[in-house]
């Protein structure tokens, strides 16, 4: 997944003083072999009807029992998202549907199990976790015939239960939330914490990982206004296109006169927009209460601290610790995209072997996109690099070449790499005289360069570097030229 | 009536001293069944040809010298919602007809285990919703004691069975009552375990929080054995206690010597004069054997059974709500698939089961949940402090089992309420999740058995079948 966390805020400005408020509530698939309350295997994509028991299809008699591996990343997961983990209990939410083979959903509902967290955004911005509990999938339906893809109109349906039971952590966001960058900066580093803990592969794109968007608008330091529940919003992107949209039309409505009804609304990735799927009125009463089957889930405290005890480092943490070793921005896009490829204890690696951390950080983004954590080059060949470029022994370009080549071959002496390609910086006087000479070959351009176009430096720096045979240090050139007029 | 039976503890004895064969005590049950079960309707589904394999194969390991268990040649029947493998498990409704489970009940598989001959599945109110067996959507069992009378429910097939020979044991299920009432009204003993010591794995829920698996038998001995064979820990049940199985059986000779016996210093109206004769005898007996009567209240008593109509029928109407025609069971065709739902429901479940959805769906409803449910579980909190307040000053509580005996079929069958009020005695011990069984101990009106119920806290069983062995002593 590319990563669109650090790229500075465009988020859409709402006209005449309108502010966003969003609240996520995410459900993840949890990374377990069997399912919340049976031995069923939890795996996606097999046979339909294959991963069942007689407790997945809700056979009379059959009874559900926790399953521990499932609560253990229920709990790794509040950790890394400063929860309090506490005794919780479990719900039956009843409700009628042919995926939902019990005819009820077990649930946590007044006594979650992780509560009253929080995760931090770029720019020290606190998103308030209000709770993520445990719970059970549903099946899944397919409708067959009819043009809406959906039960209504359709010829027949297929059900799926390979999905259901399969344990699920429900993330619910405070309103915290202002704008779609929030939004897509929150989902993302939900995912980078989820990987990190272990917890799910989160795939939007297999349903491991499904958001459900809340929106409301109000004019700043109002009351909240009326919310909309947005359903499937299936990629981070869509977070981002699904909000702007349905606040631009909730303030439509509202500046049009009109009043925003509390409903759930379809997106539609294609058409851009939403739909409206039920209103409030038509909102099923769930019946919860207290699974009888069940009995109170206590993990204790010595559990839940050596849990604690056994988290890896989470990615913010790595993310202030690589900005620290490499003086970069933690917010930067090469620390946000070298921490969510695992590539961070790399970078310390280069560094250790006594390279230069800022080059390498730029070095390892640049040439291991696709290698992994553990990126099969040796580190001192890189370590050596960064020197080779700090100490002007080859210019940035020659060290891009030098870099493609190491990787090529999974290693190599940078010093005797650049020997063989005759790479050797030019010094300074070498360089202003090529200076002069293009200025003199290039009149026209200097004198509009001189009167201020910068686009002008362009075409003479092109120049000397061709005539360098990029030997040059492109730097090096502009500040020659930059002096010089002066 | 029949005299000649034999009680599980003999039957083992026989069987294991060479003097029958686990075939012929068999063949001795089958043969009453077939004299009188056109009349007496105790069973869903009889297993006679697997019974006789099982007895064969049992009688060759025997023979051979292999253990076979405690319960070795003991035919016994099984209440017709517990799940058998490959058998019809019918919960005597129309919506689970035809259905056979792929798994046996924990239950079943312990006495198979232990070596028992299952005879066959035994009829009960729909759903076990009901106290007398009329319910059943597959026709009325009757009292083996005298046929015009109902043989009390919700588990009267099982309990008739006993009473009629056709099986040494049964087991049936007790959510307010429905192994007591019936053990009293035909006769047998019965015991309704505390909450969590039997397994309701493959038991098909009625009200989840209240069910709990239990035997009939003839004789207290008969019931401690099966309580070790049913009882103890199960995996597969999260609400099974994690604990070992009391012994029983060892305890039963020792008397009720300085034991504390609590007497209801209020007694709820209703009961019949010959019943509340019969529990005077018990205590005097009780009395006689050592031990000192305590009287004692239960002030919360009286809003029991109003509890009990609430948080049952709630999780009832989540437990049913599975039973839509798609996977399992009767479907009735229709147009579509919504209407095939309603047709299949209308036509799969009797009057008393719709009635018991509908109370429990209105209870658990959004705007009403505090006013009935939440109040229903106050008052389950509330009897449970009254029970914890009187065991300060008794170990157990003695009251009848049922206000009445055995009552004419038909009687009650057209004013629920009047059928409710047969619980009155039995739903407090489920409500608490506590211990209770009901031993025969002589008879009433019509001469008719009335039947003692002796109520423990939660694991008091050891201490409540010391006083049932006394109690069968005595009468």
């Amino acid at each position: 997944m590319s990563n669109a966390s650090s790229a500075p805020s465009h988020a859409t400005v709402l006209p005449n003083g309108w502010e966003m408020v969003i609240g996520l509530e995410v459900h993840v698939e949890l990374d377990t072999k069997t399912k919340l309350f049976s031995a069923s295997p939890n795996h996606f994509g097999d046979e339909p009807n294959t991963n069942i028991d007689p407790v997945t299809l809700g056979l009379p008699g059959a009874l559900p029992v926790i399953n521990r591996r499932a609560v253990e990343l229920a709990i790794r997961l509040g950790l890394a998202l400063n929860c309090t983990v506490q005794a919780s209990t479990f719900h039956r939410k009843n409700y009628f549907y042919q995926d939902l083979a019990k005819a009820y959903q077990i649930t946590q509902y007044d006594q979650p199990i992780n509560i009253d967290g929080y995760m931090m955004l770029p720019g020290d911005v606190r998103i308030g976790i209000e709770r993520a509990h445990l719970e059970e999938d549903t099946g899944k339906s397919t409708h067959f015939g009819g043009t809406s893809g959906r039960i209504h109109g359709s010829d027949y349906s297929l059900v799926d239960f390979n999905r259901a039971g399969v344990p699920l952590v429900e993330i619910v966001s405070r309103p915290d939330i202002r704008n779609a960058d929030q939004a897509r900066q929150y989902v993302s580093e939900l995912r980078s914490i989820l990987l990190a803990v272990g917890a799910s592969d989160a795939k939007m794109e297999e349903g491991s990982m499904r958001c459900d968007v809340n929106v409301s608008v109000r004019k700043a330091d109002e009351p909240f206004g009326t919310r909309c529940e947005i359903k499937n919003v299936n990629s981070i992107r869509a977070v981002g296109k699904a909000i702007d949209y349905e606040a631009r039309r909730q303030v439509d409505v509202l500046e049009s006169g009109g009043t925003i009804r509390q409903e759930t609304r379809h997106w539609d990735d294609s058409e851009g927009r939403t739909h409206t799927l039920r209103v409030k009125e038509d909102a099923d009463d769930y019946r919860y209460f207290l699974e009888p089957d069940l009995v109170l889930l206590d993990p204790g405290t010595e559990w839940v601290e050596s849990i604690r005890a056994s988290l890896p480092m989470l990615p913010a943490a790595r993310r202030a610790r690589l900005a620290q070793l490499t003086g970069a921005d933690k917010e930067s896009e090469a620390v946000y995209v070298i921490v969510e490829r695992g590539q961070d204890d790399f970078v310390q690696l280069v560094a250790d072997a006594g390279g230069e951390p800022a080059r390498a950080l730029v070095y390892v983004q640049q040439a291991f996109a696709e290698a992994g954590a553990n990126p099969s080059v040796p580190a001192k060949d890189l370590a050596a690099l960064t020197l080779l470029e700090r100490d002007a022994k080859v210019t940035a370009t020659q060290a891009k070449t030098i870099l493609a080549e190491i990787v090529a071959n999974g290693g190599g002496d940078a010093v005797a790499i650049a020997a063989a390609k005759g790479f050797e910086a030019l010094d300074t006087s070498a360089v202003e005289a090529m200076v002069d000479a293009a200025i003199a070959a290039q009149p026209d351009a200097w004198a509009k360069y001189c009167a201020g176009e910068e686009k002008a430096m362009g075409a003479m720096v092109g120049a000397i570097m061709k005539s360098s045979q990029g030997k040059a240090d492109g730097k090096v050139v502009t500040a020659i030229l930059q002096a010089k007029r002066g | 009536m029949e005299s000649e039976f034999v009680s599980v503890v003999n039957i083992v004895d026989s069987i294991r001293a060479g003097k029958t064969t686990a075939s012929a005590v068999l063949e001795q049950h089958l043969a009453r069944i077939d004299k009188r079960e056109t009349e007496i309707h105790a069973f869903n589904h009889i297993m006679s040809e697997s019974a006789r394999a099982n007895a064969a194969s049992i009688d060759a390991d025997l023979k051979a010298g292999k253990e076979r268990g405690p319960l070795a040649g003991v035919p016994i029947a099984l209440k017709d919602n517990m799940c058998t493998r490959g058998v019809p498990t019918t919960c005597s409704s129309k919506i689970l007809e035809g259905w056979k489970p792929p798994y046996d009940a924990t239950v079943v598989t312990r006495l198979q285990q232990a070596g028992a001959v299952i005879v066959g599945k035994t009829n009960l109110d729909e759903f076990a919703m009901g106290s007398s067996t009329e319910n059943s959507a597959f026709g009325t069992t009757r009292n083996p004691l005298d046929t015009s009378r109902v043989p009390g429910g919700s588990s009267g097939g099982s309990a008739a069975a006993v009473a009629a020979g056709f099986a040494a044991a049964s087991l049936g299920s007790d959510t307010g009552g429905s192994i007591r009432q019936p053990a009293a009204l035909c006769g047998v003993v019965g015991v309704k375990p505390t909450y969590g010591m039997v397994s309701r794995q493959g038991l098909v829920a009625f009200a989840s929080s209240l069910d709990q698996i239990g035997p009939f038998t003839h004789t207290v001995a008969d019931a401690a054995l099966m309580m070790e064979v049913i009882g103890g820990h199960d995996p597969l049940d999260s609400t099974s206690l994690d604990q070992p199985m009391a012994s029983l059986t060892a305890v039963l000779g020792q008397g009720v010597k300085g034991m504390r016996i609590g007497r209801l210093a209020d007694m709820p109206d209703g009961c019949e004069p010959e019943v509340l004769a019969r529990l005077d005898a018990a205590f005097v007996a009780l009395q006689a054997a050592g031990a000192t009567i305590v009287d004692i209240a239960l002030p919360s008593l009286s809003y029991c059974l109003t509890a009990y109509y609430l948080v049952a029928p709630a999780e009832a109407s989540s437990n049913l709500a599975r039973y839509d025609g798609v996977r399992y069971g009767l479907r009735v065709e229709s147009a579509d698939l919504i209407s095939m739902y309603g047709a299949t429901r209308a036509a799969g479940f009797g009057a008393e089961v719709k009635r018991r959805i509908m109370l429990g769906t209105y209870a658990l409803s959004a705007g009403y949940y505090d006013a009935y449910y939440g109040k229903a579980l106050k008052v389950r909190r509330l009897i449970a402090n009254d029970f914890a307040v009187a065991y300060q000053s008794c170990d157990v509580i003695l009251t009848p089992t049922s206000p009445t005996v055995a009552f004419p079929i038909g009687e009650k069958t057209s004013d629920p309420l009047t059928m409710y009020l047969c619980d009155i005695f039995t739903i407090p011990t489920n409500l608490a999740g506590h211990a209770a069984m009901s031993v025969p101990f002589g008879t009433g009106a019509h001469s008719m058995p009335v039947g003692v119920q002796i109520l423990a806290p939660a694991l008091g069983e050891p201490t409540m079948f010391r006083v049932a062995a006394e109690l069968e002593r005595a009468s």
